[in-house]
């Protein structure tokens, strides 16, 4: 089991932005983090990366308790997140390196020349990150998430804002790597295309819980819903009507 | 602690400084301004006070080790500043990193750039104004050792406010300096000062490094218990600002602040 989360919690006074919810991802599983806006993705993404301290409940990755064994646990890790870029004051070679160092990487030129290469950064290698597209950002982003061939690879949105082609190639690279090492990866998307033809299995979050799970292929019918983005919108305004059945 | 996380702040700190020639004038050209004033009016004070006495290493070599101090403490605070001004703390914290081993960063960091900024210093005072650098004889290192780890202190409490209260805080920061320097007795004998600035200054290292300054330069040589008090209590200084900055870092984790660091507070 890459991932193993257990009734965690995470509360603000009354408020329980995340509600006991439990999950594991599987090795060479990609796994889906569905949910509204307010849901809980981030919060729970921000509690796995250790950026954020649970209310309650647990957190393992690769068998390694994170409240204990965090240096371990993260060193296992990595993640992609829209709203989270690289400096935008370093170059994409510079921050590959930095990050590089912090991963413990060995034989770190030869990895970041193999990732400049796989996710088309090598003219850019030189520029500072502050001045590429956000679709070019996003790449260089990707590149830092595979630096130590992770474990566990977090993406919040990580195609929000590349355009449909290079989305399609970022997906396949992803899958790849999730799919064909030792690892699996936890995806949060508001695009319901993508999240079916990539995820193996989908958690719907709704106000802090779990509210749904399953193949993100079979899902939408057992529901009565016609596909992935109609069960959606359907957690997003109707949850009750979803958990009375 | 990992050498290479260390040594990763370093870099990432070094790549800027490399890059950025903002960055880079800053580390000596305030420092050089400085001395060039005070070396002036150092040399002016010498031709109108009473013979016998040279301000040059009283008030020159007071300033140089002063902005020395202030040297270090705005280079833990800059390169703190640093991931708050590229918003880098997610990153950053979302790794093996321990929060030891990004201070310890900060430290290695602004030891090369304060070891910059005192060189030019001390070759400007001495070559322009003749500031005879031997004349505090052995002592001129634990003198710089108290300085420096008082800047260090001083600059991780910096980035500790600057962390709990939001980027917006950091003015906050820059003052500190001038704040302290009333107290230290940095041109002055402590006695000069009220009781309770009196009382205050003797819970400043730095002011036991410029009385023993001052003593040197009477031909009183240096007390050695005064380099004690300093010494220990810097050591304190030391400690109490990595706990408190482990406080805040805590806090931070617990409210997740250091997540939604732009927000300045999640209340």
């Amino acid at each position: 089991m890459v991932l193993r989360v257990t009734a965690l919690s995470k509360s603000y006074g009354d408020v329980a932005a995340v509600d006991r919810i439990s999950f594991h991802v599987r090795r060479n599983e990609i796994v889906g983090l569905l949910g509204p806006n307010g849901a809980g993705k981030t919060t729970t993404i921000n509690m796995i990366l250790g950026v954020l301290e649970p209310s309650g409940g647990s957190i393992e990755i690769q068998g390694l308790n994170l409240a204990r064994r965090r240096r371990q646990a993260l060193a296992r890790t990595n993640f992609a997140a829209v709203y989270s870029p690289l400096p935008g004051n370093l170059t994409v070679y510079q921050n590959l390196r930095v990050f590089g160092l912090i991963y413990g990487i060995s034989d770190a030129a030869r990895r970041i020349e193999a990732l400049l290469e796989e996710f088309d950064l090598q003219r850019f290698r030189n520029v500072r990150c502050g001045v590429l597209s956000s679709g070019e950002q996003t790449r260089a982003s990707l590149a830092k998430a595979m630096l130590n061939n992770p474990d566990l690879l977090l993406l919040d949105e990580p195609t929000a804002s590349l355009d449909p082609s290079t989305a399609r190639e970022v997906r396949r690279k992803i899958r790849a790597v999730a799919t064909h090492g030792k690892g699996g990866a936890l995806w949060t998307s508001h695009n319901m295309y993508e999240v079916e033809d990539v995820c193996h299995r989908v958690l719907f979050l709704s106000r802090g819980r779990i509210l749904l799970e399953g193949d993100p292929k079979t899902l939408p019918r057992e529901h009565g819903k016609e596909n992935l983005e109609e069960l959606f919108i359907t957690v997003a305004r109707e949850p009750l009507s979803l958990e009375e059945r | 602690m990992a050498f290479k996380r260390i040594a990763a702040i370093v870099l990432r700190y070094f790549y800027l400084v490399r890059g950025s020639f903002a960055r880079f004038l800053p580390l000596f050209a305030w420092v050089a301004v400085d001395i060039i004033l005070w070396g002036f009016i150092s040399r002016y004070l010498n031709t109108v006070a009473a013979p016998g006495f040279n301000f040059v290493p009283a008030l020159l070599g007071a300033v140089l080790l002063w902005d020395f101090f202030i040297r270090v403490m705005q280079g833990v605070t800059t390169a703190f500043f640093e991931d708050v001004w590229s918003r880098n703390f997610l990153n950053v914290f979302a790794t093996p990193l321990s929060i030891w081993e990004y201070l310890a960063g900060l430290v290695v960091s602004t030891t090369t750039t304060s070891a910059i900024g005192l060189a030019v210093m001390l070759a400007m005072a001495s070559a322009i104004f003749g500031l005879p650098l031997l004349i505090y004889g052995w002592l001129a290192v634990p003198f710089l050792l108290v300085l420096f780890l008082f800047g260090i202190a001083l600059g991780i409490v910096g980035a500790a406010i600057v962390l709990r209260l939001g980027p917006a805080a950091e003015w906050f920061v820059w003052p500190i300096p001038a704040l302290v320097s009333p107290f230290a007795g940095v041109f002055y004998p402590i006695s000069t000062l009220p009781g309770w600035m009196q009382s205050i200054a003797r819970l400043l290292p730095p002011s036991y490094v410029f009385e023993s300054l001052r003593s040197i330069l009477s031909g009183g040589g240096a007390p050695v218990s005064m380099l004690f008090c300093a010494g220990g209590l810097v050591l304190f200084d030391v400690a109490l600002s990595c706990w408190i900055f482990a406080r805040v870092y805590r806090h931070a984790v617990r409210t997740g602040l250091i997540a939604r660091y732009s927000a300045e507070s999640i209340t």
